[in-house]
């Protein structure tokens, strides 16, 4: 009996091998494709370069100054956005909820449905007028666009650290409080380092969703002068003429890499991030 | 069966000592996200609701025009049609994306070696932008579908299923690690019972594991349902709603649009049409809105009452 199981889960383990392999073909043939030269990835998509279709770095070199806009001024763009953003929501509105939890008048509850409510909005519901309203408080640059983010993903984090807060005894704030602590100190001092894992997982989320975001950005910011990743790809990609496709996927590389990186070492606050949030949601 | 509020109106009042210093530093903890959530949200939100019912170009020239917008949307054939065409997309990915993150959860917690790799490539393309993946994958099914003497735009249904697929590669690795949360917290004596009863491993899977899953098939069904309807980057980098079919009377219909993006394209192609595209997007969110609720409601009762 234990044999046989020993051998059907060994089975499991080889097919799962298999099925792993076809799953990561897709960024193997970015891969390859962005040292072919841009004529050969229609035609022969699927084959390894070969001494005709070659062309070493020449698609990175291209990809960095490609389509008139330096691609390394995009990752900028893109990662500070991503850093900016993230850190203004998780400060803001972890504060707001505790604030929401602890104080809960009327404010807090109302504060607390819009945000619920907020969650279920589309984008596109809204998208006209945040860009207009955006544009008019001129917060249409990289460097104020984080308010932006941290209106619209507010209703996600305060969601989520509502729900945390609440599961944190009071006895331990008002010990605080007793021994002379004031708001301001309670919450950096006591509440703010117990949150350290669920800042963890709406951290990922926000990361996430903002390091990939494409039509706000895209809508929001002044796109003669200021582009994130996606916008880039997108701008290569789209009607402009003729596309190189060789050039595309090497900026496409250049842009998945550091992600994996990243995630290859924080994969397990990952998942756990992910797997939080939708037990939440 | 909602005693929370109970619980937090008794926190709040013995809690006076901790809210008090709280609510008087309101500037600090509350304000900043305040007012970038009416910035944000409930301005824009509230706008959007007035622009649909103008006509405008720019929200300061917009002129009353009652509910027209609303009739005219609800009589565009190119609305009318990405309604359709996402119903269905949501119906085929909803139940392709959460059998297959089953599947997968279902072996992967069997106990097999290597499951934690496997986990982590499974849930890689989660990290990549939408509009990156479907440019890879533009690129793979016009390798394909170049040996056939065809390519991707050429026909509706390609793009179709290739979106399907696209969106499969994508959401099965996240569908995945919620499932395996729901199967990993099955309490183990419940198994065992089953195993000395002498059930089957067919019989454990529906009458035991399944049920007891049932919170995790409710989160999964509803984000992908909710994912599928709002599915914008994805469909504009694949196939941008190409191709194109006319229709008699010189409609045109781009028939691989979603709702999001014909929204998106009511918007964007002329300044003509704004309050008819934010007419659209208010149906597109009620619509929305009305899916999540009632779909929430209905999987919630099917759930093993604990």
């Amino acid at each position: 009996m234990k044999e046989k199981r020993d051998f059907g889960s060994k089975m499991l383990t080889v097919i799962f091998a298999v099925i792993s392999v076809v799953y990561l073909i897709p960024i193997f043939e970015v891969l390859i494709n962005s040292f072919k030269a841009n004529s050969y990835v229609n035609t022969e998509t699927f084959a390894l370069p070969n001494s005709e279709s070659f062309v070493g770095w020449a698609n990175y070199i291209k990809g960095m100054t490609f389509g008139n806009y330096p691609f390394l001024k995009s990752v900028f763009f893109s990662l500070f956005i991503t850093v900016v953003s993230t850190a203004l929501i998780l400060l803001c509105t972890s504060m707001a909820a505790w604030y929401i939890v602890r104080v809960n008048d009327l404010f807090s509850k109302i504060m607390y449905y819009l945000c619920i409510f907020s969650m279920i909005v589309p984008f596109q519901m809204v998208m006209f007028t945040l860009s207009s309203t955006a544009d008019m408080l001129k917060l249409n640059t990289p460097w104020t666009i984080p308010i932006v983010y941290l209106g619209f993903g507010a209703g996600l984090a305060v969601f989520m650290f509502t729900g945390f807060i609440k599961s944190i005894p009071l006895e331990i704030e008002e010990a605080a409080a007793i021994d002379g602590c004031g708001a301001i100190s309670t919450y950096f001092k006591v509440v703010f380092p117990m949150m350290k894992s669920i800042l963890i997982s709406v951290g990922v989320l926000e990361v996430m969703w903002i390091w990939n975001d494409y039509l706000l950005p895209y809508l929001v910011l002044d796109r003669t002068k200021y582009m994130t990743i996606p916008i880039h790809v997108q701008y290569l990609k789209g009607s402009y003429g003729t596309v190189d496709l060789g050039a595309t996927m090497a900026v496409i590389m250049i842009s998945i890499i550091p992600v994996i990186i990243v995630y290859l070492f924080c994969q397990k606050y990952i998942i756990k991030g992910v797997a939080a949030g939708a037990v939440k949601g | 069966m909602k005693k929370k509020k109970n619980k937090a109106s008794a926190a709040s009042v013995n809690g006076r000592l901790v809210s008090k210093p709280i609510q008087r530093c309101f500037p600090i903890f509350m304000l900043p996200t305040f007012i970038a959530f009416c910035i944000g949200f409930v301005w824009p939100f509230v706008q959007g609701i007035y622009l649909s019912l103008c006509k405008f170009t720019t929200p300061k020239n917009a002129t009353f025009v009652g509910v027209a917008n609303y009739l005219t949307a609800l009589q565009d054939s190119g609305f009318r049609y990405s309604f359709g065409y996402t119903t269905i997309f949501a119906i085929v990915s909803i139940l392709s994306i959460n059998v297959l993150a089953f599947i997968v959860a279902y072996f992967l917690t069997q106990n097999i070696k290597g499951a934690n790799i496997f986990r982590t490539v499974f849930f890689m393309p989660n990290l990549i932008g939408g509009i990156v993946l479907g440019y890879i994958w533009s690129m793979i099914f016009d390798g394909i579908l170049q040996r056939y003497g065809t390519f991707l735009l050429a026909e509706t249904k390609y793009g179709f299923w290739g979106l399907v697929i696209l969106m499969c590669w994508q959401q099965v690795g996240y569908m995945m690690i919620i499932y395996i949360a729901g199967l990993q917290s099955i309490p183990e004596d419940m198994m065992e019972a089953a195993k000395i009863d002498g059930a089957t491993k067919m019989q454990t899977l529906f009458k035991i594991t399944i049920p007891n899953v049932m919170s995790s098939i409710t989160i999964c069904v509803f984000l992908t349902l909710t994912n599928s309807f709002k599915l914008f980057d994805q469909n504009l980098a694949l196939t941008g709603g190409m191709p194109v079919k006319f229709g008699e009377g010189g409609s045109m219909v781009n028939t691989t649009e979603m709702l999001a993006l014909n929204i998106y394209s009511t918007f964007y192609t002329g300044a003509n049409s704004r309050g008819i595209a934010q007419a659209k997007a208010v149906l597109f969110f009620v619509l929305v809105a009305i899916l999540a609720l009632a779909q929430l409601k209905f999987t919630r009762e099917k759930e093993v009452q604990q």
